[in-house]
């Protein structure tokens, strides 16, 4: 008889960077019973390291803003694929998600007269992001933490799902193990929010950590549920390239929103060669132009002038890169300069990005205010994942909900930076009032003991296999196949080995044997989480088969510009009897309303 | 340069255990945390430890680097002497788990203790304002990242085990964070002084040494703070005013 102790909910959140934090402050406030579970120690998730800012349209540092600009600027970036409503809701509702952070307790910088300072950002027409230094995702992090801790709501560090349980097709529960002990706790719950984040560890360079396996995607669509925009994978243009040991490590868009410019090994400032043409009429044409556009932002005075054209969105930007090191005009280490040192003051520098002045200077022996950096492209946000109602994000299966990074539909091809902040927060809010209220109406959960029992034979399989392989090295082949064949630019023959690949990956997944014993032992908990990898690769993969065009974070050499035919469809993979199978939706009409802010793509 | 270098990790469960020696090739670049990754990746799976954002932005992975309480993830290995073998241990304050993870659950025990922040109400217009200057200070001890260093080194916590009695310097600078907010209603000083047991520091400043966020925790904190204690409880003044006033 397998052991396990049994905990019931109405609404059980997993995850709790901001998405999570948020659902379940809402759904705690709604007076359901609520707890969070969670893979790290409270305050530990992604959502921690983000730099930027959160992008809200509280028209503070430039009053030209609206929603309905936000609203233009993230259906561009995405390259109209978003779901319009998703894109309209959080354009209008982060402003207010922004202040009720300060009102709990946020501290953002200051405007000179008194309100939440904003930065400017790739993608974004006017200064948007509401910031803290280079540390915004940390203030948001803690100040959704000490709310939650002072609300009824439980919660239970390194506590990883591994699966989701489902009677007469709705969510009744989940089974989860205690890092530290190793032991297994059953959750029933009502309703379940998935708010897991995203899966990057799929790939060999990646600014994510070993958390993004993609739990909440695949336990998703295990479940039944549908995926959507798989094939869309942001390659944030700037990550560390060296020392090996912090290649993919990411240096925040900020600095090229203080001023940055990005140079190849003879000094040319290449971005100006990439303009793409619907970009033509929002960038700067010449380095002056963009020079007055810095200094006039540097002085903290509106822009009169047009951006520079290192703030095209990052699947531009991140092209580019890997453009000018293929044509040998990379920097040693193989990315681009990125520079700042004689762009702004040295007191500047370190006041406005603290922690990478902090982070070159201790890990790479670089001070930013006197050289320049070495960056290139690395995987860093899954715009794809679950398939959601915007307005209170229920997958395709009932009682079960996802928001944050593991849901699709905001952020279309491609995400503006900022944008994911703002999303946690937007749609965090409403799955947990979603679930709270599905919960109000649903019965007693129970689950079936016979799958319980089953689900935890197959997670205890690693420990008691004996001569199987190491979970470090298939773990190792995965991301350098997935980094190789579906990385930042993908080709047909590529992506067909690749398939072929994922097969002979999958049985070494299943033939993995792990040392040691349960309690806090990673290399079993890596052995499970390779699940899920297998996959969400295997998503990304065949969405990115199936889109024979190049669109935001999706590029085909070997079909190199947009396609008609794709811009108006989402590719959904779901789940037919154990195989994944793929289909092509037409995307939803938009509005009319807001039809004059969409552009055709 | 690349070459090999003697490891001596602390390897057990709770307690229990013994310092285990691995050889490891290293690369140029690599911090402590990439190191111990290497052995688990090719020598021992099951070695425990903490990590998320291998940048020095998370607090997860504090360990004690040749019995130095240090973030392995921003611990060069070009800073040691590789001359000699190089120890990680896990934190000594806290309980023990396995390998180099500790339990530091005590800590969110004292955070849920601290009164939550209370605003007071907006401007006419609905907005706080707040100026820059009068948030620095707030900002400051707001970039802490909850790595727990200066709780380790502090002597009251470690070598007398206080931790019933004292709240340590990571909490004396939340509740400084709190109470030196512009927009917060809220009295802590009471807590700070009862149940955090602020009189039990005597500014050795290790705390500060230590914090990789360079956060002035003594100076700026745990003084100031020290100050309002005394204003409150000790002031003469105001001690025969709260007499006469019974307030
Ligand atoms: C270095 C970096 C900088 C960034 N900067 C910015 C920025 O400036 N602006 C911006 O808008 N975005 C930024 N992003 C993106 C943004 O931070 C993330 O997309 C966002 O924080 C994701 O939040 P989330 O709540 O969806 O998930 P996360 O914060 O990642 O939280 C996921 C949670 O789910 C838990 N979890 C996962 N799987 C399981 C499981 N199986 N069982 C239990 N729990 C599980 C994890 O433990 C964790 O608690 C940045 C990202 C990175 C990596
Ligand atoms: S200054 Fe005070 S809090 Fe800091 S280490 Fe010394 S005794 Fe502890
Ligand atoms: S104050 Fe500094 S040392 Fe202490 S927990 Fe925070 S970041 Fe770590
Ligand atoms: S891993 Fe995040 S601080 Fe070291």
């Amino acid at each position: 008889m397998a052991q396990y102790t049994t905990h019931d909910f109405d609404v059980l959140v997993i995850g709790a960077g901001g998405a999570g934090l948020r659902a379940a402050i809402e759904s705690a406030a709604l007076g359901a019973k609520t707890a969070v579970v969670m893979k790290s120690l409270l305050g530990k998730a992604h959502t921690v390291m983000a730099e930027g800012g959160a992008a809200a349209a509280l028209r503070n540092a430039d009053d030209r803003d609206s929603w309905e600009t936000h609203f233009r600027d993230t259906m561009k970036g995405g390259k109209q694929l978003n779901f319009f409503r998703m894109a309209e809701l959080h354009a209008k509702e982060a402003p207010d998600r922004i202040r009720e952070l300060e009102e709990w307790g946020a501290v953002f910088d200051r405007t000179p007269n008194g309100l939440i300072n904003q930065r400017n950002f790739g993608g974004h027409t006017y200064p948007r992001l509401a910031h803290v230094g280079d540390r915004t995702g940390l203030e948001m992090i803690r100040t959704l933490q000490d709310k939650l801790v002072h609300m009824a709501a439980e919660i239970f560090m390194e506590t990883t799902v591994t699966h989701l349980f489902k009677t007469s097709d709705k969510i009744c529960g989940c089974l989860t193990y205690s890092r530290v002990t190793g032991e297994f706790h059953l959750f029933r719950a009502k309703a379940i929010v998935l708010a897991t984040g995203g899966g990057g560890k799929a790939f060999a360079i990646t600014s994510n950590s070993w958390e993004y396996s993609g739990d909440g995607q695949a336990l998703a669509w295990r479940a039944g549920a549908e995926l959507m925009d798989m094939e869309f994978i942001q390659f944030h243009p700037t990550g560390m390239v060296w020392p090996l040991s912090v290649r993919g490590t990411l240096v925040t868009e900020g600095v090229r929103g203080e001023g940055g410019v990005l140079l190849n090994k003879d000094g040319r400032r290449f971005m100006f060669d990439y303009i793409p043409e619907a970009f033509k009429n929002d960038v700067a044409a010449t380095e002056k132009e963009a020079e007055q556009w810095v200094a006039e932002v540097a002085a903290g005075k509106l822009a009169t002038v047009r951006r520079p054209p290192e703030l095209l969105t990052r699947d531009v930007v991140a092209r580019s890169i890997r453009a000018e090191v293929q044509a040998g005009r990379g920097s040693p280490h193989g990315g681009a300069f990125l520079d700042i040192a004689t762009r702004r003051t040295a007191a500047d520098i370190q006041r406005k990005l603290p922690s990478m002045y902090h982070q070159f200077k201790q890990l790479a022996n670089v001070d930013i205010t006197k050289e320049p950096m070495e960056v290139g492209p690395t995987c860093h946000y899954m715009m794809g994942g679950v398939k959601v109602q915007a307005e209170n994000g229920m997958s395709t299966v009932s009682g079960l909900f996802a928001a944050g990074e593991v849901a699709a539909g905001l952020h279309g091809a491609n995400r503006l930076g900022g944008n994911s902040l703002s999303d946690l927060l937007v749609f965090g809010r409403r799955a947990g009032w979603g679930a709270a209220e599905y919960a109000k109406t649903a019965s007693a959960p129970s689950v079936n003991e016979a799958e319980v029992a089953k689900a935890i034979e197959e997670n205890l399989a690693s420990l008691s296999r004996k001569g199987g392989e190491n979970p470090y090295a298939v773990h190792k082949d995965l991301q350098d196949m997935m980094q190789d064949n579906v990385g930042i630019v993908r080709t047909e023959d590529e992506l067909k080995q690749a398939l072929g690949a994922l097969d002979e990956l999958e049985k070494r997944v299943d033939n993995v044997s792990v040392e040691g014993a349960r309690a806090y032992n990673p290399g079993w908990n890596l052995a499970m989480d390779l699940r899920s990898l297998i996959v969400i690769s295997r998503a990304v993969t065949l969405a990115a088969l199936e889109r024979r065009e190049s669109r935001g974070g999706h590029s085909r050499i070997d079909f190199p510009s947009y396609d008609k035919k794709y811009s108006k469809v989402n590719h959904v993979l779901y789940n037919q009897n154990g195989q994944m199978a793929l289909r092509a939706d037409a995307l939803p009409e938009v509005s009319p309303e807001l039809k004059p802010f969409v552009e055709e793509a | 340069m690349p070459r090999t270098v003697k490891m001596k990790v602390f390897r057990g469960e709770k307690g229990e255990g013994a310092i285990h020696d691995y050889n490891v090739h290293i690369d140029d670049g690599m911090v402590v945390l990439d190191v111990i990754h290497r052995i688990q990746a090719t020598q021992a799976p099951d070695l425990a430890c903490r990590w998320n954002c291998k940048a020095g932005k998370c607090g997860s992975c504090s360990a004690e680097v040749n019995g130095k309480p240090s973030l392995m993830c921003m611990t060069r290995m070009d800073s040691l002497d590789l001359e000699k073998p190089i120890t990680v241990e896990p934190l000594m304050t806290f309980p023990h788990v396995r390998d180099l993870v500790t339990d530091v659950s005590w800590n969110y025990t004292v955070n849920k203790r601290i009164k939550p922040f209370k605003p007071k109400a907006k401007e006419a217009d609905g907005t706080h304002r707040m100026f820059q200057y009068e948030v620095d200070r707030v900002q400051e001890f707001r970039k802490c990242i909850e790595c727990y260093l200066c709780q380790t080194v502090c002597h009251v916590l470690r070598n007398h085990g206080k931790h019933e009695e004292f709240a340590g310097p990571r909490f004396m600078i939340r509740t400084a964070s709190l109470e030196m907010h512009p927009l917060d209603v809220e009295d802590r000083v009471p807590f700070i002084k009862e149940e955090g047991g602020i009189g039990f520091c005597n500014i050795t400043k290790c705390c500060t040494e230590v914090c990789p966020e360079h956060i002035h925790i003594t100076d700026n904190g745990i003084i100031p703070m020290k100050e309002r204690v005394a204003d409150r409880y000790y002031d003469p003044i105001k001690m025969l005013f709260r007499v006469l006033t019974g307030k």
